[in-house]
């Protein structure tokens, strides 16, 4: 019995002693959290990084979400905050002055490239022919009529548009904990809006309308892409929003639509031609840089052509690389440590 | 009960009537019963079905996942495209910083090789018929192939200007070809690999050099991104493990010692039964609120590393301890107050009573509630994602402080993967082993509560 005691107490003890020195060891491997778009190609980069460089270990990538990401990120200085945050939209104003009251200052932006957001039905369906007005018709809880607001009408994309087919309208779009919402709404609802041609009314009644959806036929993903397509399993009328590089690795059961006449490729959107894309970001902790080995390594090799260049490992999983000047110009910022201020994301 | 069923045999002149009354009765009585087995019966094949179709599913899905494509080629390391300087030898005198500094350098040399022309070399040769480009050629073998022949090198430099037959790994997406995942009817346009390449693929596997080989990497090596075909349980499963390390080293002494003091030392009052029902409330807490729990104390307060096996570690002790406190006391309340008069009779310590005497006799419980304490902490999945143990981590943890994930976690997380194809079997692979591990552990409980009931 004694023995069992004393094994007890040597093992509790051992626990606390590994929680003090817990506090005290520094951590050795790069800590990222943030966006779940950006989250695959930052863990194929991490993983080829614990490859290409012996001494350092390969970092660490969470998600969370562009905003949980950020969130985390401005925690704080210290061990246990991350020292990069994806993000698939900019760093927001307030996201930077809440960086700053907790003691971070030195945020560094690096845009990676870009991601395009495609709208695919399953690969049994009609061809889908979207323009942005579509969208909103289709999903607004008010359209213009005859110049009135009435609650939505439409049942069926033909009803939208004789050119669409004849389906039930039924559309799953991430939640608005994803960047991916923001870039929906700023490049699709709201040109949508615009074109609809909505009654005279002041600008926040109007902004409010546009961005009212109804809830009947709209399901909102807080998951990632595979929920999505869970959904279109489940109920095979769906449209859903992807990324381009989920819709590439599931061509097999997906067909991409076309949105103002332009079909969505690494061609179409590097060109700007194909309108719903965005540029990806990560954002550097400058305070960590020295303190936790290899950050400095990890963004040059992110950014070398062998990672985010043209042709690079990250293309073929669906990253659109940025012209290589924009690159460079990245990385000049990074190396002179530039920080970003509130002032710098406004307008 | 047995005397008012049946009317005492003293008869009068109404026991025929009586008697007609119970047989007339008696069919309905019976049918009754028999209705009643068979309800049983059928909730009994409804639930049995339930758990045979959710088997045979993952069954289906995931043991295909246990063998994958494997290529054999003949694999010459070709000196002119591995031109590096020989490996670093440490010389007399050299500092031993000198030399590690140099043997970096040297590996970082080997690193910046074209092991994907080697690669690509070796494919030819082994289908030289066939017609493709260098892109379309190493689209059929994995990415971190390239790797494995460095790796290879860093360890036998002596290879250069050999040729070994290699076991390579094939791409995710060739698996997914040769299985038969993907439609092969399906144009080109919707599939990921080009034509060029799955020709090859399908040359390849008729003339042999492709084999379905056991999957041993699953459980060797770590999660993967960039190379999917070659993403394993390694990490998760060390992770795994530490988590249950720390539940076992916290949770049991806790728990036993506070069951042990609430039964069979403290008072009986008011503030003892309020006890008694906290423990019972918390053992009914959802698991995620442990999470929460844990990220704002462990982490944001302690200071404790995110991502790590510790902190998941102490969460799962939270969610553990009441569960292990409440089988604990009602074995202890089991045992036959005799024993402890007994005890006590003979002169022995209250203390000497329970550590001799009574806890003895309560192992077997203890133990079974440890085990299924520890089963049921070991599929937990939703406080784990609270505190950042569903990141993406390609290393196995060294120590319960450095990041990783853990066995359901790495289900979640390749059930999410976008390569949809080939991560739908290998997440019912996962599930298979951490079913396999949680089936061991009970077998585990039931053989040694039966040895210890036996000796006891």
């Amino acid at each position: 019995m004694n023995s069992f005691s004393i094994a007890a107490t040597t093992a509790a003890i051992a626990v606390a002693a590994s929680l003090g020195s817990a506090a005290a060891q520094s951590r050795d491997t790069i800590q990222i959290a943030g966006s779940s778009t950006v989250l695959p190609f930052a863990s194929i980069v991490a993983e080829e990084f614990g490859q290409a460089f012996p001494e350092f270990k390969a970092p660490v990538v969470g998600s969370g979400g562009s905003s949980g990401g950020l969130r985390q990120f401005c925690q704080g200085v210290g061990e246990n905050t991350v020292d990069i945050a994806n993000a698939s939209r900019r760093i927001r104003t307030g996201e930077i002055e809440a960086c700053n009251a907790a003691g971070v200052s030195q945020i560094l932006e690096i845009q990676i490239g870009y991601d395009g957001i495609v709208f695919a039905t399953s690969a049994d369906k009609g061809d889908f022919a979207l323009e942005p007005v579509h969208v909103f018709k289709a999903i607004a809880a008010q359209v213009p009529v005859d110049g009135e607001m009435v609650d939505n009408p439409y049942t069926s994309w033909s009803e939208i548009d004789p050119s669409l087919p004849d389906q039930p309208i039924s559309l799953a779009i991430p939640a608005s904990n994803h960047g991916t919402r923001e870039v929906f709404e700023e490049r699709v609802i709201n040109p949508g809006c615009e074109a609809a041609g909505l009654p005279e009314m002041e600008e926040e009644a109007r902004e409010e309308a546009c961005l009212a959806l109804r809830q009947d036929v709209v399901v909102e993903i807080a998951g990632d892409y595979t929920e999505t397509l869970a959904r279109l399993q489940s109920n095979p009328d769906t449209v859903g929003v992807f990324g381009l590089s989920f819709y590439d690795q599931n061509r097999d059961t997906l067909k991409v639509a076309t949105v103002s006449g332009i079909s969505p490729s690494l061609e179409t959107i590097a060109s700007g031609e194909y309108p719903v894309s965005r540029p990806l970001f990560f954002y550097v902790k400058g305070e960590h840089i020295g303190s936790v080995p290899g950050i400095e390594e990890y963004v040059e090799f992110f950014m070398s052509d062998q990672m985010a260049g043209a042709g690079g490992a990250l293309e073929t999983a669906g990253l659109i690389p940025q012209p290589a000047e924009d690159s460079e110009e990245v990385l000049t910022n990074f190396r002179e440590r530039k920080a970003l201020t509130a002032a710098d994301v406004k307008g | 009960m047995a005397e008012t069923s049946i009317q005492p045999p003293a008869a009068s002149s109404t026991s025929g009537g009586t008697l007609r009354t119970i047989r007339a009765g008696l069919a309905r009585r019976h049918a009754r019963e028999r209705r009643f087995r068979a309800y049983g019966i059928a909730a009994i094949c409804a639930a049995l079905s339930a758990v045979v179709i959710l088997f045979g599913m993952i069954l289906v899905k995931g043991v295909p996942a246990f063998t994958q494509a494997t290529l054999r080629l003949e694999v010459f390391f070709d000196p002119e495209i591995i031109d590096v300087e020989p490996k670093p030898v440490q010389a007399a005198g050299q500092s031993t910083a000198d030399f590690r500094r140099e043997m970096l350098d040297w590996q970082r040399q080997v690193t910046l090789v074209n092991w994907n022309r080697i690669i690509e070399a070796a494919l030819r040769r082994a289908a030289p018929d066939m017609e493709f480009d260098a892109r379309q050629g190493l689209s059929i073998v994995e990415t971190s192939e390239r790797f494995v022949l460095r790796d290879r090198f860093v360890g036998d430099p002596d290879l250069l200007g050999k040729t070994i037959k290699l076991d390579l790994l094939a791409s995710a997406n060739a698996d997914n070809w040769l299985k038969g995942n993907i439609d092969r009817s399906l144009p080109d346009a919707q599939q990921q690999l080009s034509a060029p390449a799955r020709a090859l693929a399908d040359h390849l596997e008729e003339t042999g050099l492709i084999r379905q080989a056991f999957a041993w990497h699953i459980f060797t090596n770590v999660d993967s991104r960039s190379a999917p075909a070659s993403a394993g349980l390694a990490g998760a499963f060390v992770g795994s493990l530490y988590m249950m390390l720390v539940v076992l080293v916290l949770a049991v002494p806790l728990g036993v010692g506070s069951a042990i003091y609430l039964e069979e030392f403290a008072p009986k009052n008011r503030f003892t039964d309020l006890i008694e029902v906290n423990i019972n409330n918390l053992a009914a807490v959802p698991s995620i609120v442990f999470g929460l729990l844990g990220a704002a104390v462990f982490i944001n307060y302690f200071r404790l590393p995110l991502s790590a096996p510790i902190v998941g570690g102490l969460v799962l002790t939270l969610m553990t301890l009441p569960t292990i406190i409440i089988a604990t006391r009602s074995s202890l309340r089991a045992v036959p107050p005799s024993l402890r008069q007994a005890a006590l009779g003979l002169g022995a310590s209250r203390m000497q009573t329970v550590f001799h005497h009574v806890l003895p006799v309560t192992y077997p419980g203890i133990l079974t509630a440890t085990i299924i304490g520890v089963a049921q902490a070991l599929g937990e999945t939703a406080p784990l994602l609270l505190i950042g143990m569903n990141a993406f981590v390609a290393a196995v943890p060294a120590t319960p402080l450095d990041q990783s994930t853990a066995l359901p976690v790495q289900i979640y997380l390749w059930q999410g993967n976008e390569n949809r194809n080939f991560f739908e079997a290998r997440t019912s692979a996962a599930i298979m082993v951490l079913l396999g591990l949680m089936i061991a552990l009970n077998a585990l409980a039931i053989f040694l509560r039966a040895r210890l009931e036996r000796r006891g």
